[in-house]
């Protein structure tokens, strides 16, 4: 059961990537997870079309954390079209690890937190 | 008065035998949702194998033997928490329906726009969204009852709250998170002084302490079968009989009419004017069972049992570095002379955090070690942020835990500060 607490999802636990927040972020989005509070915020930051930098915020447990954290190195570099053609089997490859549903909540969260934004972009341009 | 044996109570139990991750199950999340003994497990099946038909209609044997087998449990759920009259004992399929009954028929009825609902701050949402949906629905205004930092109720914000236009009262007998045991006597008392009519939503109490609605006194009492080891689906909301007989039918339809004319209808009497459609027939036989169960080992010594392991899980929980309990110490007192448990108190519903650890990740390592334990907001989200709290773990224990379980707890705590912080 523990191997859901692989040695490289503690890393990026204890010592998450990209923490932070952007000033004038090109996307910028923040969702709970209502059931146990989880808070995750976005900031990412584009260039000639691609991500050049992504931060994230907020609190969450060892799988939401984990999870923006791999995100926020995974998406740098990728165009809008790619943002908008990860999948959760994406989330579920980066992380390694298959979740049951009620995990699969707080892994997913970082992911809907880009889709929400991605949305809000289209809305807005 | 009788003391309880959980290592002999637990051998009632089958589901206790069995392993989770390798591990014995250490089942801690019975504020939840209970665990059932062979006899509830076989009055449902035997039910089944043997006297299932529908009830309150049949005129043939089979369902004459079913209506009498699901009359019979609304007298054993009357006898079992004193109500004086079993037309007040109707069967709803959880405490949340029980609620929803009430502020759907009595609330639309008999709350206006101007009027005051008091609730308090330590409502499950079960005993607040359908308060909140009556009062914007109406125009009436929705009070809280302050908890203070140590999780009880600030009495006196209550009286405040009820110079005023107050309608009802609606609180938690028993917090779902805090654990903490509301005066709830004296509380309906200053109710009816004040011209309102108290809810308690007994959820948590009804299974864990002997529970006495002439006593209480309340108008309105809602508490759910799956949590005292009956099944799901199959509850109760007491209600007084007089206020019953006034208030409008809830849900319409079938069974719960005299008299159906094209365009009007006239109601049955109570409780079955409460009970539309085929009740959960099987599920009410198996509550009766519970009630019986309960019954037998005896609601002081169930609540004793718990005084006592609580004490001994606050206690061992105090050793870790790290970890924080949320809600009053244990025996802490309300402010009442009333003799316990009426007095206040606390019960084993013991919420938790450890500091660093998301409580999912410590309920994950925990689920390892087979220890079984709730992490989140528990369906009370308002209370969560008035402790400026973001979620929390949440262990309760039953008439089967035992302290080797409590031990286990513990031992998986510092298993989980040693793989998420080291050392």
């Amino acid at each position: 059961m523990e191997s859901l607490y692989r040695e490289h999802i503690l890393d990026h636990y204890r010592h998450p990537r990209n923490q932070g927040t952007l000033d004038d972020a090109d996307i910028s989005y923040q969702l709970d997870n209502e059931v146990c509070g989880d808070v995750v915020r976005l900031d990412v930051r584009l260039q000639d079309g691609r991500v050049s930098e992504a931060k994230f915020s907020g609190h969450g447990c060892v799988i939401s954390t984990a999870s923006a954290s791999m995100l926020t190195e995974e998406i740098l570099g990728k165009t809008v079209d790619e943002l908008k053609a990860l999948r959760d089997e994406d989330v579920f490859k980066m992380l390694g690890i298959t979740l049951q549903p009620v995990r699969a909540r707080c892994g997913l969260l970082p992911l809907r937190v880009l889709q929400g934004g991605l949305a809000h972009l289209e809305e807005t341009s | 008065m009788t003391t309880l044996n959980p290592d002999v109570l637990r051998a009632d139990f089958p589901i206790l035998a069995r392993e989770v991750n390798g591990k014995p199950l250490a089942y801690l999340d019975n504020a939840a949702s209970t665990q059932h003994p062979r006899v509830v497990i076989e009055a449902v099946a035997e039910f089944y194998r043997a006297h299932y038909a529908n009830v309150r209609r049949g005129l043939y044997t089979l369902s004459e033997e079913a209506t009498a087998t699901y009359e019979e449990a609304r007298d054993k759920v009357a006898a079992f928490i004193h109500a004086p009259d079993r037309r007040g004992v109707i069967f709803t399929r959880n405490t949340t329906e029980g609620i929803n009954l009430v502020a759907y028929a009595w609330g639309r009825a008999n709350v206006e726009r101007g009027d005051r609902i008091v609730v308090t701050e330590m409502e499950h949402h079960s005993n607040l969204v359908p308060w909140q949906l009556l009062a914007r629905e109406v125009g009436a205004e929705l009070a809280f009852v302050s908890v203070t930092g140590d999780g009880v109720l600030d009495l006196e914000s209550l009286d405040r709250l009820l110079k005023g236009p107050v309608k009802l009262v609606a609180f938690t007998h028993l917090s779902n998170v805090l654990g903490t045991l509301n005066p709830a006597q004296e509380i309906v008392a200053r109710a009816h002084a004040a011209g309102a009519l108290a809810l308690v939503d007994a959820a948590q109490s009804v299974p864990r302490l002997p529970v006495d609605v002439r006593a209480l006194d309340c108008d309105f009492l809602a508490f759910s079968g799956h949590k005292m080891c009956g099944p799901t689906g199959a509850s109760v909301l007491y209600g007084r009989p007089a206020l019953l007989e006034e208030m409008p039918p809830f849900l319409t339809g079938g069974g719960m009419i005299r008299r159906v004319g094209r365009t009007e209808a006239s109601w049955d009497d109570l409780p079955w004017k409460f009970e539309a459609g085929t009740p959960a027939i099987a599920e009410v036989v198996g509550l009766g069972a519970a009630v019986d169960y309960l019954s037998a080992v005896g609601m002081e010594a169930v609540w004793a049992h718990e005084q006592d392991l609580t004490a001994y899980a606050l206690e061992r929980l105090a050793e870790v570095p790290g970890v924080c309990v949320i809600g009053p110490p244990a025996q802490a007192g309300g402010r009442s002379s009333l003799p316990p448990p009426h007095a206040g108190g606390r019960g084993g519903v013991i919420a938790f955090i450890v500091e660093s650890i998301h409580p999912h990740d410590l309920a994950q390592v925990l689920d390892g070690e087979g220890v079984a334990i709730r992490a989140g907001l528990h369906c009370a989200q308002p209370l969560h942020e008035r402790l400026g709290l973001m979620a929390t773990a949440r262990a309760s224990v039953y008439l089967y835990n035992t302290r080797q379980e409590i031990d286990r707890l513990v031992e998986g705590i510092r298993t989980a500060q040693r793989l998420f912080l080291g050392g």
